[in-house]
């Protein structure tokens, strides 16, 4: 880099330390959210926190109850997920130029992955609860729904950027579309495509249980139950159990990543 | 009697522009011939019409007597077979291994089953692990691709060609990626499936020497159209010059 273009990208950085300033300023000012305010209450809320989630005996009793929910909330998030993945393994094929079948479809995929995935989760279960009601299918459609637009995108792009070439070479000794995908496209991808349905594995699971919330199931359903009986030390526990499992699918999930990859 | 025929091709990816205007030539069964010209001259282009993997507009492209402009799907995956492509990036899988990648050459043969499930007759490996012994990388037949050395690679690409048993081999700059001695081995390589196993050879060069050194004939290509067709000798400072349209010394300047 030489001394011209360092000195412009210090101004773009002044400019842009600028920028973040006014716009902090100004939409605190439109929301009317003062700082300073805001920064006071923080040592009271700590004190209310460490006060009342505490994780008492008595709600210990009630562990196997949250573990059992927890356990299906999970296993509603990995199943989601793996049906998802599977629906967006076609589409993705669809989707991507270098395997593409035709331009219906391949547009066709790549709308679907653009509006479920522009429309948050939530807002997802908010719009199925109208049609299927307070149940489980509407939490499973909800985390199926984004979890398709997300892994398509990640699809098309894992295809696009590591099979073109080989694409091209097996295509040129008279290889059939499927021989190339089964082949070619899919050994090539495979790690990056675990590695992105992982991902939406814990992304579910943390979704999964303010989708649970709202559709009155899995640890969700708990959490709420708790929270709106005023029996916080549940909360804790429950919110702790979370944590957790997150945790542990992290590592999990990480461990894979080591290996395949 | 000619193996390729090529009878006044054209071809525009857009209206507005045409990439090959009016080609015409012919090619012997064993030949070893040359491309050469600027970039974005359209060698790869006229390279990819041989088979297809360029839909061509006007003209006549006639391969080993069939017409390969009208050829259905099937009859085209067919042609395929017979017309093998070697790249400059190599375009293997580089997870798989290099006896898989070779033996990807035998899909054209087999049913979309057969291609899936990965059966490969005892004759097509032993097969694969001749090719690999004469190309010299026998001992890495069970090493992942990315692990191998862009010669190595490239050699690997060769193979996959040749087990396809071939006619035709279309390469597209086979050693534009490679440092000099191992382009020097590709080209040997190149050379002697030519002269040994009477292989037609088609290959793209940037490098006029290595052209000159190897072809029994040279076409030069400019702006889509030939503006050179002869043998090494034929090749003069001022044919060169005609084709590049610069002087030779601005060449290895640039
Ligand atoms: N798929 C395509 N769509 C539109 N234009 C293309 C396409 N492929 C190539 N072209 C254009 O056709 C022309 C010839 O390209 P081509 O790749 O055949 O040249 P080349 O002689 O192989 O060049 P190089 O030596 O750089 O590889 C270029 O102007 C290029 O922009
Ligand atoms: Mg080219």
């Amino acid at each position: 880099m030489n001394e011209k273009t360092m000195r412009k990208s210090r101004w773009q950085t002044v400019i842009f330390l600028l920028i973040i300033i006014v716009l902090t300023y100004l939409s605190s000012a439109i929301t009317q959210f003062n700082f300073i305010d805001g920064m006071a209450t923080i040592p009271e809320a700590v004190g209310w926190i460490f006060s009342n989630l505490m994780i008492t005996q008595e709600s210990l009793g009630k562990l196997p109850k949250i573990l059992e929910k927890l356990n299906e909330t999970i296993l509603m998030s990995i199943a989601a997920t793996t049906l998802a993945a599977v629906v967006s393994l076609f589409l993705g094929l669809f989707g991507s130029k270098t395997t593409k079948i035709n331009n219906f479809l391949s547009v066709f995929a790549r709308f679907i992955a653009s509006v479920s995935r522009n429309i948050p989760v939530v807002a997802w279960s908010l719009i199925l609860l109208l049609s299927f009601g307070q149940n489980s299918v509407t939490g499973f459609l909800a985390l199926f729904v984004g979890t398709v637009g997300f892994l398509t995108r990640a699809f098309i792009e894992s295809i696009d950027e590591a099979s073109q070439s080989a694409v091209e070479a097996l295509k040129a000794t008279g290889a059939t579309y499927f021989q190339i995908v089964s082949k070619a496209v899919i050994p090539q991808c495979l790690p990056q495509m675990i590695s992105w349905i992982l991902f939406m594995i814990e992304t579910n699971i943390r979704n999964a249980t303010l989708v649970g919330i709202l559709t009155a199931t899995g640890i969700g359903y708990t959490f709420d139950v708790y929270y709106k009986t005023l029996n916080y030390n549940a909360v804790a526990l429950v919110t702790f159990c979370i944590v957790i499992a997150v945790l542990i699918v992290d590592f999990i999930s990480n461990y894979i990543r080591r290996v395949i990859l | 009697m000619s193996l390729l025929k090529v009878e006044g091709l054209g071809k525009s990816y857009t209206s507005d522009i045409k990439i090959l205007k009016n080609i015409n030539f012919e090619i012997k069964a064993g030949e070893f011939v040359s491309i050469i010209g600027p970039s974005g001259a359209g060698k790869s282009t006229m390279l990819r019409c041989m088979n297809r993997m360029v839909e061509f507009n006007e003209g006549k492209i006639i391969f080993n007597n069939n017409d390969v402009g009208s050829l259905n799907k099937k009859e085209l995956r067919k042609l395929r077979t017979s017309i093998g492509m070697v790249f400059q990036h190599y375009n293997l899988v580089p997870r798989l291994t290099v006896i898989e990648n070779v033996l990807h050459g035998r899909f054209g043969y087999k049913t979309t089953m057969q291609g899936i499930l990965g059966r490969y007759t005892e004759e097509e490996k032993e097969r694969a692990f001749y090719l690999l012994e004469k190309l010299g990388i026998h001992e890495h037949a069970y090493k992942r691709c990315d692990q191998l050395s862009g010669g190595q690679q490239q050699r690997v690409g060769i193979c996959r060609a040749l087990i396809q048993e071939p006619k035709l081999v279309l390469c597209d700059e086979p050693i534009a990626s490679l440092d000099p001695s191992s382009s020097k081995i590709i080209m040997d390589h190149l050379k002697s499936i030519s002269t040994e196993m009477g292989i037609t050879c088609l290959v793209n060069l940037h490098q006029v020497e290595v052209a000159q050194n190897y072809s029994d004939r040279i076409i030069g290509l400019n702006k889509g159209e030939i503006v050179f067709s002869g043998t090494s000798s034929e090749l003069s400072e001022e044919q060169i010059n005609k084709i590049y349209g610069t002087e030779t010394k601005d060449l290895i300047m640039a």
